[in-house]
């Protein structure tokens, strides 16, 4: 599903002296449906460099990311919008709200995005809610108002409502409580039953140890200093 | 997906004010359904590139192919007058800055909106009234203020009727010209999401001019980033933003302030 093939990354900075920071090289995994893989490495080895890229966040100097057939490094803008609407989920650490919507509809757009009808993913939206222990009381507030913690379940919610192939995850468990951590834990093995490729980031090694099906250390991408 | 036949294709669009350069060399495809942001500081030529694809300004060079609902594509600017002018009011919408700009400040709200109607050839008094009524809820004015001039609405109301009166008819394509601009945040964040809504629901495409990062961010799906007439990045609007690639555009980025 996900092929990452001979990654490169580098930065450059124009207005600092145009220094280029390279922070990936020669970067090779793979990912199959129903596969979870962890990203692991030390911090600043490139973990969330590389989810970016495949996501399309960031650009890639070298190689190829395949993901359902689509090369996103080389992919029009609206080929990668598409694929992000149907084929393509990421949960990122923070949630980006837009002012004035209410959580229920935050959490039913990827759906009905997809073509769902109004009532499919409503259901499904107050489902999710109530297994991460949003109050029902909040579902018509926007989350913009919300605690860290209820942001990020939010977010959650919404990354998990429509069933992706393919599914990027930056620390879904961070900062959760037992019985939250518990429910996300579930919501990504029933992901993978489901046949979504996930590739993932989690500090909370008990969680990486029970979803992830591999590891692909990072450092082993970062480009050797020549010193 | 290549088989879609873009909804407006720009190809090398020049346009010199005397010796000085308006836009220079730009081309693009927009296809149905897309919204892209054009951002660079004043004297950019972001404007000029705006009024250019409108029919307000005629560029030197360059082709603007539009797919007309009867004849498919073809060039603006090699069509008559009337063509053009008959596609201003129908597929075409034009959102200004400044609502004084795009609005009969003496006719009532309700007949702005009516106004646009009746030039698409509408004629019953009663359905225009409706459907007059019907946009002013969408764009949140209270149907008891359908009979006050504009001249009696706040700066936010003026700049949602003006959004009323150009989507009545039904556009399949935008242009905004700083629609947020000179407004205040509180009002400005729900003009976003108003048209954020308006665009998704209606299937609009739009290209919204804006010296304003946060605006595209949330409006655009891509981005065209303009310095001194020319395009000097494009790209997925998050992409841009987050890992800009041209220095000028880092730089626009670098300079945003964090609150």
């Amino acid at each position: 599903m996900i092929t990452v093939d001979g990654l490169g990354k580098s930065f450059t900075l124009h207005n600092q002296g145009t220094t280029v920071i390279p922070v990936l090289e020669n970067g090779n995994f793979q990912v199959n449906p129903g596969e979870c893989v962890a990203l692991t490495g030390v911090s600043g080895a490139g973990k969330s460099t590389v989810m970016r890229i495949l996501y399309g966040n960031y650009l890639a100097q070298a190689g190829r990311v395949m993901i359902d057939g689509l090369d996103i490094t080389k992919a029009e803008p609206r080929e990668i919008l598409n694929l992000r609407r149907h084929t393509l989920g990421y949960v990122s650490q923070f949630l980006r709200v837009v002012p004035r919507v209410p959580t229920i509809d935050v959490v039913s757009e990827p759906l009905l995005s997809v073509g769902k009808s109004e009532e499919e993913a409503r259901e499904r939206a107050r489902d999710l809610l109530s297994r991460l222990a949003i109050p029902e009381r909040l579902w018509e507030l926007s989350p913009t108002t919300f605690s860290g913690g209820e942001q990020q379940r939010v977010n959650i919610a919404r990354g998990f409502a429509h069933t992706y192939p393919a599914l990027l995850l930056d620390e879904p468990t961070a900062s959760l409580d037992a019985q939250n951590r518990e429910t996300v834990m579930t919501l990504i093995e029933e992901a993978k039953t489901a046949g979504t490729a996930i590739v993932g980031i989690f500090h909370d090694v008990a969680a990486r140890d029970r979803v992830a099906d591999r590891e692909v250390d990072v450092t082993a991408f970062t480009p050797r200093l020549a010193a | 997906m290549s088989d879609v036949i873009p909804l407006l294709d720009i190809q090398n669009l020049s346009k010199n004010y005397g010796a000085r350069v308006g836009c220079r060399d730009v081309s693009f495809k927009l296809y149905p359904g897309e919204v892209m942001g054009v951002v660079g500081e004043s004297g950019s030529g972001k404007s000029t590139l705006l009024n250019c694809m409108a029919g307000h300004l005629t560029p030197d060079t360059g082709q603007i192919l539009f797919d007309t609902r009867a004849e498919g594509p073809r060039d603006t600017l090699r069509m008559s007058e009337p063509e053009r002018r008959m596609l201003g009011r129908t597929d075409w919408a034009f959102v200004h800055q400044n609502p004084r700009d795009g609005l009969r400040m003496r006719v009532s709200a309700g007949g702005n909106v009516g106004e646009r109607l009746m030039a698409v050839g509408a004629r019953h008094y009663g359905n225009i009234r409706h459907a007059a009524e019907d946009w002013l809820e969408r764009v949140e004015i209270d149907t008891d203020r359908m009979d006050d001039r504009p001249a009696q609405f706040s700066g936010g109301m003026q700049q949602r009727l003006q959004i009323a009166r150009n989507l009545v008819s039904g556009p399949r394509l935008v242009f905004m010209d700083e629609p947020t601009g000179g407004l205040d945040v509180s009002v400005q964040a729900r003009l976003l999401d108003l048209l954020r809504g308006l665009v998704r629901k209606m299937g609009l495409s739009a290209i919204i001019v804006t010296h304003d990062l946060a605006v595209v961010r949330l409006l655009a799906d891509r981005l065209m980033v303009m310095k001194d007439g020319d395009v000097v990045e494009t790209g997925l609007t998050d992409q841009v933003l987050d890992d800009p690639q041209h220095a000028y555009t880092q730089l626009l980025v670098s300079s945003v302030l964090q609150v």
